[in-house]
Parts: structure tokens; C-alpha cells; sequence
């Protein structure tokens, strides 16, 4: 394959129809007859429902139905997500077919009307009153404790040499808590599905980043045959996460699209996102990590607590990053769960790479101030030559390529050591850096790929597009592996009618399909070549002939061979198409396969009001071949921006007597603005993996590991204060003791 | 939201009368406020009687001062020319607030008349005396970090978000309104009422009484004034703390002084006492310091929102240094 479109900055493929406003989500898609469904919410968080009084609402205009506990259509509750089969369960709570509450703003209604106004304001009527139990919703209360069997497919506790032993012994040490709260994702595009049943058959338009998931779910609790639920969400307005598994409302909307006979739209209002969407959990956790006085990390330790619901077992995997990262002959790692009456957490970017490097990093330039080592040089002095926790040999391992780099692009060595040592008139001025780090994670995927007789080509996979510009770079693919010209080349996703693909999830789509593509582009070589009955490939084997420029040519003779498009003229045919399936192979246990990345930051901090502003950042990162330099350079822009807002903004306040989310709006849930977010350069050290498919590494999530660190350092450089719970507040920041 | 009539005023008198006969009537002005709170079911109203289109919309500059029409549009007032040269204060109050959209469209009048994010006032459902009086108030004891420290009673915290009323309240403003008793005139300070036990009751306005315009009487040296606020973000969020203040220096030492607080009080909060403490001081920033802690000095404090106390000190000593060294 010559790589002539990857890797190229092209535009979006799909860039000028949303531009436009001409790209079609989910919640834009309308139905002759088509009726709106509104929520109505739990208000305490664990109790039972005791009456539920309608009749107001059922008389209100326009209203064609109230649907409770009482009157709701049974649905079975599928396997949660995580088992053997693919499936989007977000929690195993029979939503609106009990009468028990699991949280605040779990469904116990939905209203059906004509208007969205007219069932907005009829579920505003509907009474519901509760037997109220105490409930659980702090890292501290009495929830049900567990140490997971095992963390996706990892041991839950890894210990190596004699962690506590070799702390104790050191005196050159840093042994300390940190805190990350809950967070919610907030993608601009509310969740929304819209459902139209035919008969047996339902068809979804759904913000989903897993369609076959949503299928699956639907089958289950409505009894059907896959077959017979269509998901469709070609485009989905951002994601982060938040849109991985069906949340209620996905499964309602059909539920009440069955019970009015009419297709119905169920839009979340943007609290009730905060409501039935579970955002990232709460954690704390422990980092204690030791040194000799050259730097050479004699103990590391990382053990905590994060949330779970009471209706799934989400585990954040916080301690991962430190499996894998620096050398250490002691190394300790464990986490436990609590399981809290809140809506169920789940995968929010880098779910625990993100909570786990802030602690690590922040632990780790603790460290280096007591050993007067530069945080840099820390780095390099502890660069395994395997890996530490595993003992596999790297695939591609070029972290200290990426650390380098980002430290001259930055101008690192402009820092001087000490704490409060570059102020600006009043202004306090700080440099910090830290590692970021997302492991490399493959799928089964699937895709199709049909020639045309007029010179272009359709590759299809049911995958999604939030985005990240997934069209865009599997067209770059496409078109390379085809030797076609980009234009000539044209990607299908998002529709369960298409083949088969995972969750976009855990940065793994594009190498995923890329991988079907390409074994999909394979398949095709032989399926033309049975066509091509005269001419110079007459009587080839699949093996002497190569995929090239648009078509195959003789490896023997390249000069030699056919375009697609003639060889299908000549048969007579309008198209030919081959599909792949794919697993992934088995590089993952034979190698430690991560991408990396170092972040570096500078802040001004105003030393009498805590206020902290962002004034550079500079990312570079190691992520195998990048595939598409514009939308890539996007994925780094945003998770570090995302990053910007956990260290600073970003925290879901809870009443911590009702469970009630209070700030669940985006005046009150702090993100980034444009004022908070300063000029943010990327880079990447751009050397294929030799192990991935294309080369390539997942991005998506990287960019928003190790941000929160480089901030809180560069925050205790600027003013000798450490503060070891996200957001950096004001208050949390002033009350900070300070060092130097 | 509950369904609702909709009217388009022809005059301000028809107006006062079409919201005086419904006793869930309700002025709508640029809507950025109202319409939130009645799809939060925060508010409740049968009639919007429409005022932004009535012809109130003007800021007339004369030697007394300058009226500025209840219409005026929060970004056409920060940008008139004689506001920007003649009370700077009042100009970067405003653009320190909302966001450029929200001020394209929120009016003077509606500004002077937005009411509290307080979260369990929004939220329609919590126990919140302002909302349905009597029924308590789940920010004692609830999340409260963005909460009042002063002027605050057992009944109500919630803190008067609006940044142009801090502003307004240290420049000896009147609030012209036209009503069911006819015309009147209100001064600032008495516009705003504390909580006390009826939090419900914000203003001195009547049902149906509409604000007409703001009268800034002439005020030469507030040319030397300043709004400072302090929020997490830089952009696009309520203030913390916040300082309207104005000085007038002359040979060296302070004549006269305005501070004004914001995010800190029930209601846009004038510190008449810190005033006083600087008239005849040298402007230094020992006494600057003491501006702060005087203005300050009644504050109570809740669970989340004690770092106020001296956030919002620095923020008075930070912005009255910054108007001494403003040229005079
Ligand atoms: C996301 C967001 C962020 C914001 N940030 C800030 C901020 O940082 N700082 C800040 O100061 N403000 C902020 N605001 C508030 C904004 O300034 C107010 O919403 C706005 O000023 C209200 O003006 P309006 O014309 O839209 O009023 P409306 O919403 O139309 O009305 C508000 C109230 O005033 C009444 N009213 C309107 N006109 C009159 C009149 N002529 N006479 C009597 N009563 C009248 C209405 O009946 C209603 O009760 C923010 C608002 C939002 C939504
Ligand atoms: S502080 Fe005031 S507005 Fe807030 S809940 Fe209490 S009474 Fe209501």
C-alpha cells in the first residue's frame, strides 16, 4: 500500500454538511404521526415509589398517553455490558418495570403527546410521592465495599517485590491521597432517540456510540430477533463516552412508540442527562512512591476507592497507567469499589488512565522537588526497558521520543526550579509537565468493500462518527489500501444494516476497522480477479497480484494489470464487493502495547484570589502513525481542553441529603470557554507501530491523560501550593499550605 | 413551561394595566431570564405582557446626568460613549457579565429585575422560601458555595447575581418606574430589598409597575471608577466576589470613595461603611486593605462559601488600587 492520502490534514468528508446545518442527527429525524415523549424523574435517590398520581396529566391537552410502573409493557433486562455477548446494558435496574428507585433521576414516568411543549408541561402534572430510604452517595458512606474479581481482563491487583517494606526503608519519599470528583460528560448533542415500530420490526434513530449494542439491548427487552431492530446514528453530535451503553432513554422511547402505536422522539433535557446518564465516578486514591537519590524509583504504590452504582459494577481502572509506565522493582496497585445509590458511573474519555495519571503524575513531581531531580529527567531516569508489570517487551515504545520533543517545543529548560521562582509583576508563573498514557486496545470488526464499474468504491462498517472524523480517516484508508483517489472513495457507518463493529470505545475504532477494511480489500483482489477472465491477470492466483492504483496489477510484472472498473466493464458488471471479519490478534499478550505522550503546561496564578489561568499547553505524544494530521491534531485539541476543565472547572456537586445533582447546567457545570483555553500546540513523534493495523494508534482519549497533572504541577510551581483534589478552586487552592 | 397568553404592549400604561389584571402576569423584556425560570417551573405565569419593543430604549446624556431607557440593551449600554468616558465602572460591569449573546438581548429593566441562581429556587421542587414562602430553604444546610455572606437572614441566602446592579448601586441612581399609583421614582438603594422573612418579596415594585429607565445623576469623578470580578472561569460565569468602586483623589489623598460588592449579597451590596474609613486617607494599599475588611465586616458564612469572606476583601483592596492608578 502506498500511503498517499494517509496521513494527509484532509477535510472532513462530512465537515461541509454540518457546516451547513444539512447533516441530520438523531433527534432532527421526523416520522409522519410522530408524538414526543418527556421524562419524569425520581426525586430522592433510594426508596419506593408509593403512588403515582396521573389523571392530571392524562386530561392535559394533547396528551395521547401516561406510562408507569403500573401500565408499563413488561421488557426483559439484558446482560449489563462487559459480558461475553456485545451488549449496551448500562444497568440492571428494571427501569419503569418496578416500583423501586436506584437514584435521582431515574425514569418513573413518561408522558406521550402531541407537542414537545404539551408533554413537557403535562409530565410537570404528574404527582409522584415515595417511601424514602437512606441512601449512599459519598466514597465514605456505608455502600457495599468489593475488590473486583478482575478488571476487564487484568488482574485487580498486581504486586511485585515488596512495595511498603521498600517505602518504609526510603527516605526520599512521597506518600499521599488524591481526589477526582464525579464529572459528566456533556456532549453538546443531548441524548435522543427517535422509534417507529412496523409491525414486529423496530427501527431506532439513536445518539449511540455502539448501534449493534442498542440493537441488542432492544432485542432482549422487547423479545425480538436482532434482526428486527434497526439502530441507526450515522452522526452523533460528541459522545465522550456518555453515549457507550443504552441508558434508559434509549429504551423507553420504543416503549412508548409501542404504547401509543405512533412513532415517538424522546429528547433528555439537558439535567436529566446529569439524571439517567451515569457520568465518571468519584475516586480516591492513594500514591505513595519512593526514590534513591539518583532518582531511580525504589516504591510505587497506588491503591483506592472508586464509585460504583448499586445496579452495575463499573470499575475505573485508575491503577493502569502505573502498570506500565516506570521502571520500579516494587510496585503495588489495587483498587476496590463502592457501590452508591447514584446513577450507575460509566466510561467517561480514558476512563481511569485520566483520574489515574493525575494522581501518578502529581505523586511523581512531588517526588521529584525532594529529590532536587527535574520532573524530565525523573522521567527518563525511570524508563523501563520492559514492561514493569508484565515483563512483555514493548511493541513501540517512544515515550522519551515524545518527552523530548514536547520539552524543546515547549522550552522547558526556561524553568527554573524552584517553587515561586518565576513570577510576573504580581502574577505568579509556573511550568509543569506530566505523562500521558492510553493503551492500545483492538476489536472485532467487520466491513465491506464494493468497486464500482465507474472507478469508485463504498466500504461500509457499522461503526460511528461523534466527531473525531472517523468517515474521513477510514476514507484516507480506504482509498490508499484501493489506490484510489479519496474522492473516488466513499464510507458508510453507523447502521446496524451495515457489517458489524464495536463500541467506539477505548480509542480502538480505527485501527478495528481498519483492520476489517483491509481484510475486507483482500477478500475483493480474489473475488475481481475471477473476473478478470482475459486480459494481462488472466489465470493469475490471488498471490501474483497486487491492489494498486484503482485496480490489480501482476507482482511479477507491475507495470502489468487492469483497473477494477475495466475488468468489471468487460464482465459485464456493475459492481463487486467483498466483506471481511476480523479479530483481534493475539500482539496484545505478546506485547506491551501503549500509546504515550507528555504534557506541558504553563499557568498564571493571581496569589490573592487562587485563580489560575492556563496561558500555554503543549502536548506531544507517540501514538504510532497518525492517520489524518487535521482531525488528529482535533483529538489531542479536545482532550486537552477536556483536561483543562477536570483540572480547573469541571465537578458534579451532589446535595448530600436528597442525591439531587444541583449545578446540572452548563451555566453552573463549569467547562472550558474560549477565555479559559490558550493556544494548545500538538505534536507526535508519527513512527508506525509495527504490530497494529496501518500502523496507527487509537487518539481519541490520550490527549486528556496527564492534563489535570501538568496543571496541578504547574500550579504548585507557580506558588508552592499542592493541591491534590480536582478542580483547583480558588478556596481549595488558598487553603493549600504552602511550600517555599 | 405552563401555557401562557402573549401580548405585545402598545404603551407602557396599557402595559401596567394588562399585568395589573392578571395577578400572574409578568413584563417580558428580553426573555434571557424569565423564559429560563418558566421552563424550570421556577416561575409560573399566565400573561407575558411584551415591553421590549416600547420606545424606552434611548440613553440621553445631559449635563445632570444620563437616563438610560429600561430597554436599553445591556451591550448598547456598554458601549454608548458616554458611559464608557463617563462611568467606566458601569461599562465593565457589564461586559463582565453573561456572555455577548445574553447581552444582545437582556434589557436594563430585566437586568435590574433578574433574580437569584440559587439552584434549589431553579430547580422548582426543593424547599426554597423565595419560591413557595414558608416552605423553608434547602440552602442553609445545602450546596451553598455560591451563596450570600451578607444580608442574609435564616430564611433566605441566596445571593442578587446581576453585576450592572453593583455598578448602579455606587452611582446614586434612580429607578424611574410608571405603575398602578401613577409615576414614581425609587432610589437604588431602596429598590433591592433584603430577604429578611419574606425572600419572596425582592424589589419595591408593585404588581404591575414598570421600570421606565435609570437616572445616573452627573458624577464627575466617577470617571475614576473600576468593576472588578473574580470568577473560576474567565468568562461566561456569575461573579464570585465583585467590586464596583470609585474614587475621587485630590493632592494626594482620598475625598471621596464608592464600593459596592458583588456575589457576596442578597442584594447589590453598597459597603457605606468602608467608604467613610477611606475619606481622607492616603490611597495606599494599608488602607485599601482596611476598605476590604470593613466592607466585609458583618459576613456570615455557610458550609461551602466562607473563602467569600476574604476572597471578596482582595477584591475591594485589588479594585480600588486599580481605580487610584487610573488617571483622574
Ligand atoms: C447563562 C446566563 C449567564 C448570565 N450571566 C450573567 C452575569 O454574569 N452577570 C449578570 O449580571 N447577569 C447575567 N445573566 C443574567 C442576565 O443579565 C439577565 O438574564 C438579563 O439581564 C435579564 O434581562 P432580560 O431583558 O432578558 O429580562 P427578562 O428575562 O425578560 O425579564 C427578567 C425579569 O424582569 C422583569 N422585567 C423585564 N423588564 C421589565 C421592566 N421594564 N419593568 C419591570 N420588570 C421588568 C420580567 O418580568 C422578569 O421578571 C446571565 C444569564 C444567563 C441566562
Ligand atoms: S437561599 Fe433563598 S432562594 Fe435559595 S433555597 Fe433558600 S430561600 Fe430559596
Amino acid at each position: 500500500m502506498s500511503t498517499t492520502a494517509v496521513g494527509k490534514p484532509m477535510d472532513r468528508v462530512d465537515g461541509r454538511l454540518k457546516v451547513t446545518g444539512a447533516a441530520r442527527y438523531a433527534a432532527e429525524h421526523d416520522y409522519p404521526n410522530l408524538a414526543h415523549a418527556v421524562l419524569v424523574t425520581s426525586t430522592i435517590s433510594k426508596g419506593t415509589i408509593a403512588e403515582v398520581v396521573t389523571a392530571a396529566a392524562v386530561k392535559a391537552r394533547g396528551v395521547a398517553a401516561v406510562v408507569t410502573h403500573k401500565n408499563a409493557p413488561k421488557m426483559k433486562v439484558p446482560e449489563p455490558f462487559g459480558g461475553e455477548k456485545p451488549s449496551a446494558g448500562s444497568t440492571t435496574a428494571p427501569v419503569l418495570n418496578t416500583d423501586q428507585v436506584f437514584w435521582f433521576g431515574q425514569p418513573v414516568a413518561i408522558v406521550i403527546a402531541e407537542t414537545l411543549e404539551q408533554a413537557r408541561h403535562a409530565a410537570q402534572l404528574v404527582r409522584v410521592t415515595y417511601q424514602e430510604q437512606p441512601a449512599n452517595l459519598t466514597l465514605d458512606s456505608a455502600g457495599k465495599v468489593t475488590t473486583p474479581k478482575k478488571i476487564m481482563t487484568e488482574a485487580t491487583t498486581v504486586e511485585i517485590g515488596h512495595a511498603e517494606r521498600a517505602l518504609k526503608a526510603a527516605t526520599l519519599k512521597v506518600d499521599a491521597v488524591y481526589e477526582t470528583p464525579q464529572f459528566n460528560h456533556n456532549a453538546i448533542e443531548l441524548h435522543a432517540t427517535v422509534a417507529a415500530w412496523d409491525g414486529g420490526k423496530l427501527t431506532v434513530h439513536d445518539t449511540a456510540q455502539f448501534v449493534f449494542g442498542v440493537q441488542a439491548d432492544l432485542a432482549t427487552r422487547f423479545g425480538l430477533k436482532p434482526a428486527d431492530v434497526r439502530a441507526l446514528a450515522p452522526l452523533v453530535g460528541g459522545g465522550f463516552g456518555g453515549k457507550g451503553v443504552a441508558w434508559p432513554s434509549t429504551y423507553l422511547a420504543p416503549l412508548a412508540a409501542k404504547v401509543v402505536g405512533r412513532p415517538v422522539k424522546l429528547v433528555l433535557a439537558r439535567d436529566q442527562i446529569y439524571g439517567c446518564v451515569g457520568g465518571r465516578p468519584p475516586i480516591r486514591q492513594r500514591v505513595a512512591v519512593a526514590a534513591d537519590k539518583d532518582g531511580k524509583l525504589t516504591a510505587l504504590i497506588q491503591a483506592g476507592r472508586s464509585a460504583t452504582g448499586t445496579t452495575n459494577q463499573f470499575v475505573e481502572q485508575f491503577t493502569f497507567p502505573a502498570r506500565h509506565l516506570y521502571a520500579c522493582p516494587n510496585i503495588y496497585l489495587t483498587q476496590e469499589t463502592i457501590a452508591l445509590d447514584t446513577c450507575p458511573p460509566t466510561f467517561m474519555r480514558a476512563p481511569g488512565e485520566c483520574p489515574g495519571t493525575f494522581a501518578l503524575e502529581s505523586a511523581l513531581d512531588e517526588l521529584s522537588y525532594q529529590l532536587k531531580i527535574d520532573p524530565v529527567r525523573l522521567r527518563q531516569i525511570n524508563e523501563p526497558d520492559k514492561d514493569p508489570t508484565t515483563g512483555a517487551p514493548f511493541s513501540n515504545r517512544k515515550y522519551q521520543e515524545a518527552l523530548a520533543l514536547g520539552a524543546e517545543k515547549f522550552g522547558w529548560n526556561r524553568r527554573t526550579p524552584e517553587p515561586r521562582s518565576m513570577a510576573d509583576g504580581r502574577m505568579l508563573v509556573g511550568l509543569g509537565m506530566a505523562t500521558a498514557t492510553y493503551p492500545v486496545y483492538r476489536m472485532p470488526g467487520s466491513a465491506r468493500v464494493a468497486v464500482s464499474a465507474d472507478g469508485t468504491a463504498v466500504v461500509q462498517s457499522g461503526c460511528h462518527e461523534m466527531g473525531m472524523g472517523t468517515a474521513t480517516a477510514q476514507t484516507q484508508i480506504a482509498a490508499d489500501l484501493l489506490g484510489l483517489p479519496v474522492e473516488k472513495v466513499r464510507f458508510e457507518l453507523g447502521d446496524t444494516n451495515l457489517p458489524f463493529a464495536m463500541v467506539a470505545g477505548g480509542s480502538s475504532q480505527t485501527i478495528s476497522v481498519a483492520a476489517a477494511v483491509s481484510a475486507a480489500v483482500a477478500e475483493l483482489k480474489g473475488v475481481v480477479l475471477k473476473l478478470a477472465t482475459a486480459g494481462p491477470l488472466e489465470g493469475l492466483k490471488p498471490a501474483a497480484v497486487a491492489v494498486r492504483d484503482g485496480g490489480l496489477y501482476r507482482t511479477d510484472d507491475p507495470a502489468s494489470g487492469e483497473s477494477f472498473a475495466s475488468i468489471l466493464q468487460r464482465a459485464g458488471r456493475k459492481s463487486a464487493e467483498a466483506k471481511a471479519e476480523v479479530m483481534p490478534g493475539a500482539e496484545m499478550q505478546k506485547w506491551s502495547m501503549h500509546s504515550y505522550g507528555a504534557q506541558f503546561c504553563e499557568v498564571r496564578v493571581d496569589p490573592d484570589f487562587g485563580t489560575v489561568r492556563v496561558v500555554r499547553f503543549v502536548g506531544a505524544f507517540d501514538v504510532g502513525r497518525v492517520m489524518n494530521a487535521k482531525t488528529a491534531r482535533s483529538q489531542f485539541l479536545g482532550g486537552i481542553t477536556m483536561g483543562l476543565g477536570m483540572a480547573l472547572l469541571e465537578e458534579t456537586h451532589r446535595d448530600g441529603r436528597t442525591g439531587r445533582i444541583v449545578n446540572a447546567d452548563l451555566a453552573e457545570y463549569m467547562v472550558p470557554v474560549h477565555a479559559d483555553v490558550p493556544a494548545i500546540e500538538a505534536y507526535w513523534v508519527g513512527d508506525p507501530d509495527p504490530h497494529t493495523p496501518m500502523g496507527a494508534h487509537g487518539i481519541g482519549e490520550i490527549g486528556i491523560t496527564g492534563v489535570a497533572a501538568a496543571v496541578a504541577n504547574a500550579v504548585y510551581h507557580a506558588t508552592g501550593r499542592r493541591v491534590r483534589r480536582v478542580p483547583i478552586t480558588p478556596e481549595r487552592l488558598l487553603a493549600a499550605p504552602r511550600d517555599g | 413551561m405552563t401555557p401562557f397568553d402573549y401580548v405585545r404592549a402598545d404603551g407602557p400604561d396599557a402595559a401596567v394595566k394588562q399585568v395589573v389584571a392578571r395577578p400572574t402576569a409578568a413584563f417580558l423584556g428580553g426573555g434571557t431570564g424569565l423564559i429560563d425560570l418558566m421552563k424550570l417551573y421556577a416561575e409560573r405565569h399566565d400573561l407575558l405582557v411584551d415591553v421590549s419593543r416600547l420606545p424606552m430604549d434611548k440613553v440621553e446624556a445631559t449635563e445632570k446626568g444620563v437616563r438610560i431607557g429600561a430597554n436599553v440593551r445591556n451591550s448598547d449600554l456598554a458601549y454608548h460613549a458616554a458611559i464608557r468616558t463617563r462611568f467606566p465602572v458601569l461599562s465593565e460591569a457589564l461586559l463582565s457579565g453573561a456572555s455577548p449573546q445574553l447581552r444582545n438581548m437582556a434589557t436594563v429593566g430585566g437586568n435590574l429585575m433578574q433574580r437569584t441562581r440559587c439552584p434549589y429556587f431553579r430547580d422548582g421542587h426543593s424547599a426554597c422560601n423565595k419560591r413557595v414562602p414558608k416552605s423553608g430553604c434547602a440552602a442553609l444546610d445545602g450546596v451553598n458555595r455560591g451563596h450570600a455572606v451578607l444580608g442574609t437572614s435564616d430564611h433566605c441566602i441566596a445571593t442578587h447575581p446581576s453585576d450592572l446592579c453593583v455598578a448602579l448601586a455606587i452611582l446614586d441612581a434612580t429607578v424611574r418606574t410608571t405603575g398602578p399609583k401613577g409615576e414614581r421614582t425609587i432610589p437604588f438603594a431602596d429598590f433591592h430589598r433584603l430577604p429578611g422573612d419574606t425572600p419572596d418579596r425582592e424589589t419595591a415594585l408593585d404588581h404591575g409597575e414598570l421600570i421606565t429607565a435609570v437616572d445616573l445623576p452627573a458624577l464627575p469623578w466617577a470617571t475614576r471608577s473600576h468593576y472588578l470580578k473574580v470568577r473560576d472561569r474567565a468568562s461566561y460565569e456569575f461573579a464570585l466576589t465583585s467590586a464596583a468602586v470609585a474614587l475621587e483623589i485630590a493632592d494626594g489623598v482620598i475625598k471621596q470613595a464608592r464600593i459596592a460588592l458583588g456575589g457576596v449579597g442578597t442584594k447589590p451590596w453598597r459597603a457605606a461603611e468602608a467608604e467613610k474609613a477611606l475619606v481622607g486617607k492616603k490611597p495606599t494599599p494599608e488602607a485599601f486593605a482596611a476598605a476590604g475588611d470593613a466592607a466585609l465586616a458583618g459576613a456570615v458564612p455557610r458550609q461551602h462559601n466562607a473563602f467569600k469572606i476574604p476572597l471578596a476583601k482582595r477584591t475591594v483592596a485589588r479594585a480600588l488600587a486599580a481605580a487610584a492608578a487610573m488617571p483622574g
